[in-house]
Parts: C-alpha cells; structure tokens; sequence
C-alpha cells in the first residue's frame, strides 16, 4: 500500500461528509412530489443533462458540451487510475482485451485533448471576451475559484499527457494509439531527463489535483456535476406559470418567509446553479436596471441556506432574514416585486432551474402574511374583491360592447363555444375594439359561440402572480363553479393571461377544459377556408409578431399567430432579434400591469425600440397587456406612424370589403 | 382607553340603478362594501391601538347582513365588533341613528369598565351622504366633535389633549381639543390596511355581538322610523345635459387641449 491509499480515502471521507452535509440541508425544504412519471422523467434527464439540450442552445456551450462528455468518457480514465493508486501492479491493460484496450487508450487521448482546448477557450472566454452576464453582485466572472476549477482541469489533462509520455517513452503504453501523449514522449525523450522521476512527477501530480478536487468539488459552485443530473430528472413537468395551490386553515403559514419554507427542490435548484449568467441576460427586469437578477436569487437562496445552517439545524430561527434586508443572502422586497414572471430566466437556464415559483412563493408571504405590497396594489386587491376586474369598474358594464352588434349568451347544448372575454376586452377602451372585431370574424365564420355577459368574473391571473392566492383561490372557486354550472366544455380566450388562467391553473380545481386562444382558432378559421379575405392590406405594411410571454414561453403557442398573419398579408411577419422562445417581456406581466416602474429604464420601451429598429408600419399582438404596453411606448418613442394591431384586427383587416 | 370606529355596510353605489317607477334603490343582486370613508375611521382607531394600546371596537347599526361589514373590521383588526340590529331600528334617519349608536358607545364603555377616547366616523356616507351621524352622536355623547380630520398632528396621553388637521375648502385648520372626542375623517387621513390571511381566517370564526333593543332599551319613539323626524319622499337620477366631444384628441391632443382650454375660458370656467 503506497501513501495514495490513506489520501484517497481522506479525500473521499470529505467528499462524502461535504456531500452529506449539503444532502442534509436539502432536507430541510418543505415536501414536494417529484418522482411521478419516471419514464418521463427518465427522458428529459438524458435530453437536457446529457444531452446537453439547453447548453449547446448559445454557441459557446458547444464549448461546455465538449468538457461534459470529456468528463463522463474521463472518468473511466480517471477511475482507473485510482486502482493503480490503490492497487499496486494495477494496470487496466492487463484486465482489457486489446481489441478494447487500444480504442479506449485513443479516445482517452483525443478526448483528453478537446477537454484542454475547452479549458483553454475558458479562459480565453473569462480573460480577453467576458460577456457582461457572467459577472453578478455577489460572484465575479474572474473569481479564483472559477480560475482554480479550470487550472485543475487543465492541469488533470497535462498530467495525464505527461505520465503517458513518459509510459509511452518506457514501452508500457502502445504509442500508435496515443497520438497526443506520443508527442510529450517525443519532448521527453529528447530533453533526455531522468524518466522514472518525470514519471513519478506526474503521477502525483495527477493524484494530487485529482484529490483536491474530489475534496473541492462539493464546497463550490462546481457542485453542479453532481446536481445538475438529478435537478433534470426532478424538473416541474407541468406547466410552469402555474403555482401551487395553498391549503386555508386556522394556523397555517403561507409562502414563503425563511429560507426552508421552499420545497427540497428550491433548495437542490440553489446547489444546481453554475452561475452561468443566462437567466440574467434573458431577464427583462434585470436588462432595464431593476434589481431583480434571477440568478442572484438563487443564490441567494444557496447564501441564506449556509449562512442560517447552524441555526436552522439546532431549530432555532434564522438569523440571515431571506427577505427584506441588504447584502448576500437576502433579497430587497423591490427585488421580489420586480418580476414580470415572463419565464425568460427558466427557458434560459440549461439545468432546469425554477425561479419563478421562488419569487411567487416570498410574494405570497409578503401579501397573505404581513400585507406589504407596493401601494398602488391595494386598489387592484380591492377592485378584484369587490368587483372582479382590476379597474373597480361597476360589473354592469361588462357587456357595454355588445351595444353594437347581437351576442347571444352561452347556453350549453346550443352554444359550441364560450367567449371568455377576460377584463381587458370588456371594459379597456381599446381592447373592447378587438373584442367586437373577433366577434364580428366568429360570426362571419360561423362559429357557434355565447358569452357569459354580467356574470363573467375576472379569472384572477394577475391577483396569484401577485402571491394574493387566497382571493385568487376565491374567485377561482367561485368561476370553476360558475363553468361547471353553465356547462362549458370549450373556451376562446383573447387574452393569453386568461388563456393560461383557465386552461392550467383552473386544472388545479378539478375542471378540464378545452381553452382555445383566439390566435389559434383564426388559424384553423383561415385554413379551413370560413373566412373570406380580400387582401386589401395595404393599410397594414410591413408587420411584425410579438410573442406574449404567457402564449409563446408559458403555452408553446408560437406559429398559429404566425401563420395567421402569413394567411392575411401574404408574407411572413418580420420577427423581433428576440423572437420566440427567446422573446422579451412586454413589461406588463405577472401583476406589473398594475404597479409603477420606478426604477430603471421601462421595460416596454426597451421592446418598443427593437421593434423600431426593424422599422414596422404594424405590431402585431396577441394580448391586451402587450397593447397597452406598446401603444404607450409608441407614444413615449413618438413613432406615431407606427401601430398596434391586435391578431384578430389584423384578421379584420384582411377581411374588410374592397373599397 | 377606547377607540369607537363607526362603520356602515352601504351598497355599492357605483352599481345602484333607482328604480325609475318607484323611485326606490334597486338593491337586489348589488354587492355591499363598507362605506369607503369608514374604513378610514377604522383604520385610524386601529393605529390608536398599535400607537397608544387603545382598546379598539367597531361599531354598526344595519341589518342582520351588515355583519359582513363588522367581519371586515375584525379582520383587519379590531378587538370587538359590535352590531345594533333591531326591527325597530329600521327606517332610521340620521337623528335616530345617531340616539341608537350614542346608547351603544354609552354602553360599551360601561360593560369594558374603560373610558371612551375617540369616536371615529367616516366623513359621510355614500348613499345617504348627509354627514349628520357622526355629529349626531358627539352632541348626543356630549363629546367636542372634529369633523373632517386629515390628520392627526399629536395625541397627548397625560394632558388628554388631541390636535388635528382640518381639510376644508381651500385651507386646513388646525384644532386642539380635550378628549373625548367625536372625529369624521376624509380619505386622506390614511391608508387603510390589507388584512392578512390568518387575520381573515380568524374573522371568519370570531363572534359579532348583536345587540338588540331588549340590550339598548332605547324609547321606541327614539329610533327607527318613528323616532325619525326626516322621511324620503323621492328619489331621482337627474337629467344630465349632453356634452360634446370636441376635436380630435387620438390624432391631435395639443390642438384640443387648446381647444378645450379655450372653450372652458369662453366660459368662464377656469381662473386665469
């Protein structure tokens, strides 16, 4: 037994006190079922951990792909090397056939080297071209302990080259099948030094970094090897616009207060993250100067985690308050109001990690628990109880648009179709012009459709993205109830925040219906040829298509809007630079319709001019918010040539009578 | 000591139509809020309580259903809730009203073994909108009244001296007086706060006492419609006078602002 043995199992003793340690504080998180459908999850696991799905969606993670296999091919490398350690006269030649061994040697060999170029092109990546998302308040870019996980990589390979070469060099290792290490045997032959020391050099070199990484790996961010597989395999199958329900009963706490109010989830998602910064590029919030970074809330969650261990493990409070102070490990409340819950940071994140439900949860608390809101929130909170729409306007008036044209309410048996109206498209001056243009389509087509009218309610999304979950729970009751009892099956929305609404979070309370955004069903009007266009629009010029967070990211709808627009004009919208998945938020999401933005440049505006850069006549939108939020951006930029046209009035338009 | 916060239950007026055959409210299906001045007064009696350790009580004449509106004071809140309802009570006007809650703060007081210190009333209501309760009450209590109240600028415990700000037309006043005292609030004396969850769970169980008149024993010729001097002989929307629209404020909103401006000029309508 050499001196590797007792290091080994030193080395391995930490890296498993230290991995029980962490293991121990995701315990302390609250229950959560995340083993339904293994198979599924099964799936995902392979696609977006080794498969990379997410990574090698930016090009640099090409670069990220290419270490993660090294790593998983290097591992049998590595693993045998440790049996040389611990046993001696221990070769891996002498237990593979050679029809094995000579294939394996080589891919160790090539692979080896990729994984120092990789490492290389790290470096190169955090010295000479930082993208400015890698750095955040609390972890910099440039931080040693990034440069130190890299050196040891690097240093691993170089090792491995050298202890080849000098194998290679004493005729132990065939060198036909090792071209990279052949050439350090090359170089070592010719410096014509002692080769046994070179060998034995290495040799602990390789053991020494090998070792002190094991020993690291679970004390830095590098921990990520370990969870990010199993943070895939434990990802939120469902949709993810749509929180958890809360159970009201005489003692309960709601939200989330201290750091082990999340779900064991929330806290692996913390050990998960690599703080590679995507999530903070995509983050609307965070791009117009709010104080809101997604990733920062995640570790921020990781820094109160380990800042209160001691403390939460003897039972006693926490000391590190999670919400409301300053510094590492607590998030300002301006923060936890800043987000649009647009999705953007969890489509970004490669290893699945959900911030959205995080945010939500310490807006629960702060709502449900201490009633500390921003201000102008109380009137929306009142006019939601009290009326059931955000404006406090009399409910009377919610069939106001009817007054022009003849709608019939829902009946079931007779009607095929509820129009779900939602808010905006009842009682908003401008949304109620797009209401009456698709009601004129719908009947144009032939669609067999009723509304609700005066007992229409409010369908509460913004009221549970703003954590008020108790009056959305009420109203979502008392809707289901009111759905249920009229006998709807099947719902047009206008409005994506309804659309979602009704279709996955009304799920929650037992009623499956079939919700159609009004995006989709012009699409199928179109194709099936129940609309007769005429072409004439010229009026609309060049368009292009603004994906609404709650339809694209939260709902996969992305080409129905898109075909639509193809059918009416001809051609294909123009898209944004950030399109799609990859879309930026209106500004107007998650309840931020209903607040100031007091800090920072506006969100809206900062959409509005890259719509401008691409010089529409027309921007085409699927949602009452994203009007809003447009025209008054229009109006802010001056770029009054340029307008807003909801998908149904572009349809409208398409379908207007020649002059 | 004691904060009396009155409060109503009143309909939704934003949502009340009046009934063009018998000019009467049309109340059916219409939700009803606590007068919104109110909540107010109540707010205010709630920080008396975490301030100064008043004993805070909500107080209200109504219906059976008017609970609802003493719910809500618990909830965001209130020590007691008190509700005086009796048939005899019906009909009342304001001088009836204000003998029945007089006799209920007498008597509060007296089953506390604590001293009344303020009386908060909203300001007025938003159906009857007379603004006579609240006085009603003080005189009948024998208290000094401050009526539209903005602001309290200091409680002084020991002296037993309150002063406010008064927002009148154009001007406040600023007033001291010795408590007891009789306040009606305006809007801007506060905001009022959002009750939390478990605040609301626990209102939902807590018990609103009912007092009737067998526990007043007022003269029956004091309250309700007999003890009412005033009676409502007709209720009516009045004609409003079309406007105009002028200009084209989409396309051109400086033009018509001007436009706007000059018109309200023509008519004498804005100070230069």
């Amino acid at each position: 037994m050499t001196i590797f043995t007792p290091l080994f199992l030193i080395a391995l003793g930490i890296f498993i006190w230290q991995c029980g340690k962490k293991l121990s504080l995701i315990r302390l998180g609250r229950p959560e079922n995340r083993f339904d459908n293994p198979a599924l999850r099964l799936w995902e696991m392979l696609l977006y951990a080794f498969g990379q799905k997410r990574v090698v969606a930016r090009p640099f993670g090409l670069n990220h792909f290419v270490i993660f296999w090294a790593f998983i091919v290097l591992l049998a490398a590595n693993g045998a090397f440790i049996l040389e350690g611990l046993i001696p006269g221990f070769r891996l030649a002498n237990v593979l056939p050679e029809s094995l061994y000579h294939p394996l040697v080589f891919a160790f060999d090539i692979v080896s080297l990729l994984a120092l170029g990789a490492i290389v092109l790290s470096f190169a990546r955090r010295l000479l071209f930082k993208p400015d998302y890698l750095d955040s308040a609390y972890v910099s870019a440039r931080s040693f302990e990034a440069f130190l996980i890299l050196s040891f990589i690097a240093l691993l390979m170089l090792a491995s080259f050298g202890l080849n070469g000098v194998k290679i060099s004493l005729g132990i290792e065939p060198a036909d099948f090792m071209p990279v290490s052949k050439v350090a045997a090359s170089l070592l032959d010719r410096s014509g030094s002692d080769l046994e020391a070179w060998g034995a050099f290495f040799w602990w070199l390789h053991a020494g970094v090998l070792l002190a990484f094991i020993c690291f790996l679970p004390m830095s961010k590098h921990m990520h090897i370990l969870t990010a597989i199993p943070n895939c395999f434990f990802q939120n199958l469902g949709s993810i616009s749509t929180q958890s329900r809360e159970e009201f009963a005489a003692g309960n706490r709601y939200g989330v207060e201290k750091v082990t109010d999340f779900t064991w989830k929330d806290l692996l998602d913390s050990f998960t993250c690599t703080e590679c910064g995507r999530c903070q590029d995509a983050c609307p919030a965070n791009a117009t100067g709010k104080s809101l970074n997604p990733r920062q809330v995640v570790h921020t969650l990781k820094a109160n985690l380990l800042a209160n261990a001691p403390a939460l493990k003897a039972g006693e409070p926490p000391r590190v308050p999670l919400i409301g102070a300053e510094g590492e490990g607590t998030n300002t409340e301006e923060t936890i109001w800043a987000c649009t819950t647009c999705g953007a940071c969890l489509q970004a994140c490669p290893v699945m990690i959900e911030h959205l439900p995080k945010i939500v949860g310490m807006r629960r608390h702060l709502v449900e628990m201490e009633s500390k809101f921003p201000e102008e929130l109380l009137n929306l909170f009142e006019n939601m109880e009290q009326r059931s729409n955000p404006w406090g306007i009399a409910p009377g008036e919610r069939t106001k648009w009817t007054a022009q044209m003849d709608v019939k309410p829902f009946e079931a048996g007779k009607t095929e179709y509820l129009l779900y109206v939602g808010c905006a498209g009842s009682f908003d001056s401008r949304s109620k012009q797009v209401t009456v243009n698709l009601a004129t389509i719908l009947d144009a087509a032939g669609v067999s459709w009723g509304i609700l009218g005066k007992d229409e309610k409010c369908c509460g999304d913004s009221l549970r993205r703003l954590g008020n979950e108790y009056i959305f729970d009420r109203m979502a009751r008392e809707n289901v109830a009111l759905l249920r009892e009229r006998g709807v099956t099947k719902v047009i929305t206008m409005c994506p925040h309804c659309f979602t609404t009704l279709r996955n979070d009304y799920r929650q309370y037992g009623i499956e219906l079939e919700v159609i955004h009004h995006s989709e069903l012009l699409k199928e009007l179109l194709a099936a040829g129940r609309l007769k266009l005429n072409r004439q629009v010229g009026e609309l010029g060049k368009v292009i298509f603004h994906d609404s967070c709650y339809l694209g990211r939260h709902n996969d709808v992305y080409d129905a809007p898109r075909q639509v627009v193809a059918t009416v004009t001809g051609a294909p919208p123009a898209e944004f630079d950030r399109s799609r998945e990859g879309s930026f938020c209106c500004g107007a999401g998650g309840g931020r319709m209903w607040m100031e933005e007091l800090t920072g440049t506006r969100i809206n505006l900062n959409r509005v001019t890259e719509a401008l850069e691409k010089s529409p006549d027309t921007i085409c939108v699927a949602c009452p918010y994203c009007m809003t939020m447009f025209e008054d951006g229009l109006k802010d930029k001056q770029a009054g040539q340029t307008r807003v046209r909801d998908i149904a009035e572009v349809v409208a338009e398409g379908m207007r009578p020649q002059a | 000591m004691l904060a009396i916060a009155c409060i109503k239950q009143v309909p939704d007026t934003t949502q009340v139509q009046i009934d063009p055959v018998t000019n009467t409210l049309v109340r059916e299906g219409i939700p009803f809020i606590v007068n919104p001045y109110d909540t107010h007064a109540l707010e205010e009696s709630l920080r008396l309580k975490d301030r100064y350790g008043f004993r805070a009580v909500a107080l209200s004449m109504g219906p059976p259903n008017a609970e609802a509106a003493l719910r809500k004071a618990l909830s965001m809140g209130a020590d007691d809730a008190i509700l005086c309802s009796d048939r005899c009570f019906g009909g009342a006007d304001t001088l009836a009203t204000s003998n029945v809650l007089a006799a209920a703060i007498a008597r509060i007081a007296r089953e506390a073994g604590d001293e009344v210190g303020i009386v908060f009333c909203g300001k007025q209501t938003i159906d009857g909108d007379t603004a006579q309760v609240g006085p009603g009450i003080a005189s009948r209590l024998g208290f000094r009244q401050l009526t539209l109240v903005d602001k309290i600028l200091a409680l002084d415990m020991e002296k037993r001296i309150i002063r406010v700000s008064r927002k009148l037309e154009g001007r406040h006043e600023i007033v001291e007086a010795p408590l007891p005292v009789m306040i009606t609030v305006v809007r801007e004396l506060n905001r009022p706060r959002y009750p939390t969850v478990p605040m609301r769970l626990a209102a939902v169980n807590a018990s609103v006492k009912v007092w009737n008149n067998e526990v007043l024993k007022l003269d029956v010729n004091s309250v309700g419609l007999k003890g009412s001097p005033t009676w409502v002989s007709r209720i009516f929307s009045p004609e409003r006078e079309k406007g105009e629209i002028i200009g084209d404020g989409v396309n051109d909103p400086e033009g018509t602002a001007n436009l706007l401006i000059d018109r309200l000029l023509s008519k004498d309508l804005l100070a230069v």
